[in-house]
């Protein structure tokens, strides 16, 4: 059952794009991605070869970002609109979000191990910044599955999936101010020429991993509907 | 008017019943200063002054800590949760006189703590005084919140320090950086924007929390 107002502009343009095609869609792009940041997309003249995790690792965060922004989203409208889907959906953006999270934190120690020989390092922002929120939705985790499916678990997870809307800026910030604090020097990776075939294959490993995210969220969205579906309908049963 | 009476109500509960019950500000006082000899003997050496004040953050937040832990928790044994939301107060007020009353335990525990570093560690800057007062408004805030969604799940006192030692790393930046940095004034700003930003959200956000 489709609540009607759940299905306007985007989202709802979005939604009947059948799964299939999507998941087509994000083989072809992640391929292209892949052909683009390892034959077309020139050296690095600093990083040399090592550089070109940058398409995906840069990619998979902002799209992990867009998962915990869409998390925030649904869970704002359980609880000023009392969507009643919006509670399954803000879940599983999260965990998609959690999900792409890890791999920024891999990918991101795999390139401190290439560029400066360590597998972490403190004083990149953006890493530290996705360990504390991955630290915060790893929580949002132990608390859902700490409370009894029902409308309290759904307003307990929509609250704190908001807070890190609030968490993401005052963490960023708290970094560097502590960057300053205790490390002062300041690497910066974008080189002065991010144009031309870098710019193309970024942007095709931008839309590859968001288009997977999708399907992704998707596959798990169909996945949690069929189960809660089976449930009821052996309660009906029973 | 009406709203700060309820608040003032609520938490002068809490603090009555600590004066006569008396379980929660003691084992507060008895941690902390527990902590300090564990720091002494888990410090080699004469530690600096640098090393000694993350230290002493550790020690509030983890005090803190202890006390937020308890502050749902009579209400939930006792079962005065419901009658506390079904109080003609707005919800709001539960959450405000409970991060009162919790901030009150602990700024009681720190004006032993303190000077207890002092005579310990190191001496004890205006700054530190400031950052210490900040710090507190968020960790009551916030820690006051997340201890009533923490009490209403199965893992009860488990969850409070997962869920809240993520959002307590700015507060430890803000914190640790007015400490010790020479200009400390933009880590204090950086602190008071956390109380604002995260006491609005929980104020306003406090209803869902303890009702379905």
């Amino acid at each position: 059952m489709r609540a009607p107002g759940a299905t306007i502009g985007n989202v709802g343009l979005l939604r009947r794009i059948p799964l299939g095609a999507l998941a087509l869609a994000s083989l072809v792009l992640v391929t292209t991605a892949l052909i683009f940041a390892f034959y077309v997309a020139p050296n690095d003249a600093n990083q040399g070869f090592s550089q070109r995790i940058f398409y995906f690792h840069v990619s998979i965060a902002f799209t992990a970002y867009v998962c915990f922004a869409c998390g925030a989203w649904k869970a704002l409208r359980h609880l000023w609109k009392r969507d009643p889907r919006a509670d399954l959906e803000s879940y599983v953006c999260v965990h998609q979000g959690i999900i792409f999270g890890a791999m920024v934190l891999i990918t991101g120690s795999i390139w401190a191990k290439m560029s400066w020989g360590r597998w972490w390092v403190w004083s990149e922002d953006e890493l530290v910044l996705f360990l504390v929120l991955y630290l915060f939705y790893c929580a949002y985790f132990m608390l859902r599955f700490s409370v009894d499916p029902g409308p309290q678990r759904a307003n307990l997870s929509a609250v704190y999936a908001l807070f890190g809307v609030v968490l993401v800026p005052v963490s960023f910030m708290a970094i560097r101010l502590a960057k300053e604090l205790y490390h002062p020097r300041v690497f910066t990776l974008k080189g002065p020429n991010f144009g031309g075939w870098i710019l193309v294959t970024y942007l095709v490993a931008q839309a590859a991993i968001l288009v997977l995210a999708y399907t992704l969220y998707r596959i798990e969205i169909a996945g949690k509907r069929l189960d809660l579906r089976l449930r009821e309908l052996r309660e009906v049963l029973a | 008017m009406s709203y700060v009476s309820d608040v003032g109500a609520l938490a002068r509960k809490d603090l009555l019943l600590e004066l006569r019950a008396r379980d929660t500000l003691p084992a507060m006082l008895l941690f902390v200063a527990a902590v300090f000899v564990i720091f002494h003997f888990a410090l080699p050496g004469t530690p600096s002054r640098l090393e000694t004040t993350g230290f002493l953050w550790v020690a509030i937040l983890f005090t803190a800590l202890l006390g937020l832990g308890r502050a749902f928790v009579p209400e939930r044994e006792q079962g005065t949760m419901d009658g506390l939301v079904l109080a003609p107060c707005d919800r709001s007020a539960i959450w405000l006189a409970k991060s009162l009353a919790t901030l009150a335990f602990l700024a009681a525990a720190e004006l032993v703590a303190l000077p207890l570093y002092a005579l310990f560690f190191h001496h004890v800057t205006g700054a530190m005084v400031l950052a210490v007062v900040l710090a507190d408004l968020g960790i009551c805030a916030v820690g006051t919140f997340l201890g009533a969604m923490a009490v209403v799940t199965r893992a009860r006192d488990l969850l409070l320090p997962l869920l809240f030692l993520p959002l307590a790393i700015p507060i430890v930046v803000g914190a640790v950086g007015a400490s010790v940095a020479h200009a400390p004034g933009k880590y204090l700003a950086f602190l008071a924007l956390y109380d604002a930003l995260f006491a609005v959200v929980c104020w306003g956000s406090f209803e869902f929390v303890v009702s379905e």
